[in-house]
């Protein structure tokens, strides 16, 4: 209904909605909020370490400081390398179980995808460390079958972060994919086809643009939180390459420096929110144009 | 299909990608070898009878269950409301709040366990399982909602209107129609949450304070070289058990289509 | 039976229910018929209590409904959906209202029974409900509604989700069952066609305000606006001019029709949607003569055949009638039984149209 009712119907529908927003307002927003004022408060050494006031020091402080800088970015970069990997590589998947299998095999080909990223996280990132390690799974055989002499060094570098987080992410990127894909009404194609278009210009005009929003989600859903990975610049990175969430952790328990933790988390919250309000727009005007 | 072949193959090559660590293992599991390493040496199980001789990781996996317990009931009940909510009436601001209470889907957990962390510390609340299960229930609350809108949004809202229009009060026809309708629904809810809560690490890390969870508890045997046959044994139980409850959602969820007399298709998201 | 006063709806800004006044009385079989967002299935929702109203009063049996929840109302509803519920068998879906009812197992079932044969559905009893096909649904849910005993039976688009064939057999198999049971059915279409074959009376519903309120033939013969005209079957319109107005009776000039005298009850007033005078007729009441064939009809207009469409039984000729001035009026459709002996003519030949002026309408 297009209309909006301001009546019984929306009285149930905030008492129904209440508890639920309420939690979050809660165990969610509450928290947020008060990172946010604790941003804003001096340091102190001491118990608490927090000294009540409004101070852009922290922020100061944080934005001066080259080590900050440079992990801030290498986040982002690796989350952005992520992102694309994990997105480039899922495409053709979600578009073989959409457009190639047949129905009745689809949703097992679903839960094929989606299983290995229920089993323990952090099972898996270790994993990958025992694959790619000195004498690992991968070390093992290059070494064995005699392609290389010398194990070769995978561990605590970028593209292992990418390739480990690649697949943890997986799902993530294929279900919003899949889910475009299958809305795609199958006889655009065929008029496409029937137009003389190749099946390529096809793909290109009309199936790619379509499937777009499921993109830009798959996008959105693996970056964001990529960028916050504790567990596999720990594990995988071995503390080498360690990125914002390990710094947050360090300022905040490490160091017990509240206030710039906080403003950390913030800051970090929001070079997330710019990018991808960046990508979004961009992605918007690409749209356009191509419509 | 042209093309089709070469799609199909790089679609095998990437389930391979996605199945690689985990076929791995059960190999290192029962392998007698004290090095995760090829070659094999031979066959035992020992590793799992050091895991079950285990007295704090027996305490872990008490924990862990308690808190996915707790957390998938807490998430799934307050799901409901919400999937309700947003199924079924339409009221200015809805967008927004659902947005909002789906929000930790996407939030970096980092930030959702160090704000928590903070705002405990500085309330004075001490660190327990509780405060695990405080942060696993907003984490795991989007899951549900997403699983239960599925299942509510596949009713006729006229059921509910038939049995009220047929003599029933608004409170019995939502138990005697709706309730039974979405309960597959409701029960792959409460698995995907518990599944989630059982693996989750980053806010058990931060908030369980001293009490160990499974992944703290695997975490902190990580650095122990010694220690990494007997987690094998326990990933490999851990996988093992995921998957028979992905499975048991599974069956639900097309339970409960089939008897909408709807088909099955889509995932468990 | 049922009264609607003066009855308001809004939804926010948007005002669904613009001042009903209406009454269906018992044992009527009653349509709600407009268009889609015209706002008769609002107003058959209001009766059965599922929508508050904004202002007016709704009675049923002379009694206030204000504060009577849908649960407790005297009326029954077949859903557009049928809304039959799938985890029950067809048994237990007719049988779900009398869940609070004190009567024992026995005398409950054997209700159903009865409800299930009424229907056309004995020994149905016990199978699935979600694997019934369309009109079985449909039947199970009539039962549903009709075990409880309503004063008044509302059905809000039940025939839309069939096909034709089903559509037209549940057509007559409802006028049958309301015969029989002999309580008030409301019915909300948007098919002119199914209004017409099954209802006492009408209410043709235009932007939430009941446009005409009649029986079939008088709605089909004299349409109170051209809208109306418009939305029931097919009607022709020609502009007029009104030359004098006399004793109730008004003579116009109609290009390609000539003058015509019309007598007050073939003069439509309330034409809010046209503000010129416009003469109207249906495509039946004019006769194509073909081939010297005789006809019983007092005038004749020449015209030339401009479009055929051959429907089988019939053939529907799109003519454009000579205006008396050298020029042609726009096509009007006239729609011909083909009998035997009467052949298909071919586009473009001229021909003579018979009519009477009896059939006209004017709206002004």
């Amino acid at each position: 209904m297009a209309f909006l009712k301001i009546d019984r119907e929306a009285r149930q529908g905030y008492s129904l909605i209440a508890p639920p927003f309420l939690y979050s307002v809660l165990v969610l927003a509450a928290p947020l909020i008060t990172i946010l004022i604790y941003s804003f408060f001096f340091y102190k050494t001491g118990y608490s370490s927090l000294e009540p006031g409004f101070t852009l020091q922290n922020y100061q402080e944080l934005w001066a400081d080259p080590i900050f800088r440079a992990i801030m970015q290498r986040s982002l970069w690796v989350s952005g390398l992520v992102t694309v990997v994990t997105v480039a590589l899922a495409f053709p998947v979600a578009y073989y179980v959409s457009f190639v299998v047949a129905p009745e095999r689809k949703a097992l080909w679903l839960f094929l995808i989606t299983i290995p990223f229920w089993t323990s996280y952090l099972i898996r990132v270790f994993l990958w460390k025992v694959i790619m390690e000195q004498n690992g799974v991968i070390n093992s055989v290059l070494v064995g079958t005699g392609i290389v002499e010398n194990p070769v060094t995978m561990l605590r570098s970028v593209g292992a972060i990418v390739m480990t987080l690649a697949h943890a992410y997986a799902p993530f990127a294929i279900l919003p994919i899949f889910v475009a894909l299958e809305k795609i009404d199958r006889s655009l194609l065929e008029a496409g086809r029937d137009l003389g278009e190749s099946r390529l210009m096809t793909f290109w005009r009309v199936t790619l643009p379509l499937a777009m929003p499921g993109v830009i989600a798959a996008v959105l859903i693996v970056f964001i939180p990529t960028v916050g990975d504790y567990v596999t610049p720990e594990l995988i990175g071995g503390g080498r390459i360690p990125m914002v969430a390990n710094f947050i952790q360090t300022q905040m328990l490490g160091l017990d420096n509240r206030p710039l933790g906080s403003a950390m988390s913030v800051s970090a919250m929001l070079a997330v929110a710019v990018v991808s309000a960046i990508f979004l727009i961009l992605n918007r005007k690409f749209l356009k144009v191509r419509q | 299909m042209k093309g089709g072949g070469l799609l199909r193959s790089y679609a095998v090559l990437y389930l391979l990608f996605l199945y690689a660590p985990i076929i791995l293992l059960p190999l290192f599991a029962f392998n007698s070898g004290t090095i995760i390493a090829f070659p094999l040496r031979g066959f035992t199980t020992d590793w799992f009878a050091q895991m079950w001789g285990n007295a704090t990781l027996r305490r872990a996996l008490f924990n862990s269950l308690t808190i996915a317990v707790s957390a998938s009931v807490l998430a799934t009940c307050l799901g409901i409301f919400a999937a309700r909510a947003s199924t079924r009436f339409n009221f200015p601001g809805k967008g927004g709040m659902m947005g909002f209470i789906m929000l930790p889907m996407v939030l970096p957990e980092i930030i959702v366990a160090m704000s928590l962390l903070v705002v405990l510390l500085g309330a004075g609340i001490k660190l327990s399982i509780l405060t695990v299960i405080v942060g696993h229930t907003l984490m795991c609350m989007p899951y549900a909602i997403a699983v239960l809108s599925t299942a509510f949004s596949s009713l006729d809202k006229s059921l509910e209107e038939a049995a009220y229009d047929l003599g029933e009060t608004k409170w019995s026809a939502f138990r005697l129609i709706t309730l039974p309708l979405v309960m597959p629904g409701i029960v792959s809810s409460l698995l995907i949450s518990f599944t989630i809560s059982l693996d989750e690490f980053i806010i058990a890390f931060f908030l369980a304070g001293n009490e160990p969870t499974l992944p703290t508890y695997i975490f902190s045997q990580l650095r122990f070289p010694k220690q990494i046959p007997m987690i094998m044994a326990l990933g490999t139980v851990l996988v093992a058990l995921s998957i028979v409850l992905l499975a048991m959602g599974e069956y639900f969820r097309r339970r409960g289509n089939a008897r909408m007399g709807s088909s099955a298709s889509g995932g468990l998201l | 039976m049922i009264e609607c006063k003066d009855v308001h709806k809004y939804y926010g800004d948007y005002h669904a229910l613009r001042g009903i006044d209406l009454t269906i009385n018992a044992g009527e079989f009653f349509s709600l018929l407009g268009p889609s967002g015209c706002g008769k299935t609002t107003l058959l929702r209001t009766i059965a209590g599922f929508e508050d109203i904004s202002s007016g009063a709704v009675l049923i049996d002379a009694k206030h409904m204000e504060n009577v929840p849908a649960n407790q109302r005297p009326t029954n509803m077949v859903f557009q959906s049928y809304a039959i519920f799938p985890h029950l068998t067809v048994a237990q879906n007719v049988a779900f209202g009398l869940r609070r009812d004190p009567r024992s197992k026995e005398e409950k079932a054997k209700l159903v029974d009865e409800a299930l044969t009424m229907v056309g559905l004995k020994g149905y009893g016990a199978r699935a409900a979600h694997a019934l096909s369309g009109g079985q649904r449909q039947r199970v849910a009539l039962a549903r509604a009709l075990i409880l005993k309503p004063k008044v039976l509302l059905l809000d688009e039940p025939l839309s989700a069939l096909d034709r064939k089903m559509r037209e057999q549940m057509q007559v198999e409802l006028i049958k069952l309301q015969r029989q049971v002999g309580i008030t059915f409301v019915l909300v279409t948007h098919d002119q066609e199914e209004a017409l074959v099954m209802s006492d009376r009408i209410a043709v519903m235009f932007d939430g305000q009941i446009a005409q309120l009649d029986g079939p033939e008088a709605l089909y013969a004299r349409p109170a606006t051209r809208r109306v005209a418009d939305f029931i079957g097919v009607m022709n319109f020609l502009p007029a001019t009104i030359l004098s107005e006399a004793g109730g009776i008004v003579t116009a000039e109609v290009p390609g029709l000539g003058t015509v005298e019309l007598p007050e009850r073939q003069i439509s007033r309330a034409n809010p949607d046209d503000t010129a005078p416009t003469i109207g007729f249906r495509p039946e009441t004019m006769t194509l003569v073909i081939g010297g064939q005789t006809h019983n009809q007092p005038r004749e207009t020449e015209a030339t055949i401009d479009e055929v469409v051959y429907y089988g039984d019939m053939t529907y000729y799109d003519l454009r009638l000579d205006d008396g001035a050298g020029g042609k009026t726009k096509p009007v459709r006239i729609s011909m039984r083909n009998v035997f002996g009467r052949d298909v003519q071919e586009v473009g030949t001229r021909a003579k149209l018979a009519w009477s002026p009896g059939s006209l309408v004017l709206f002004r």
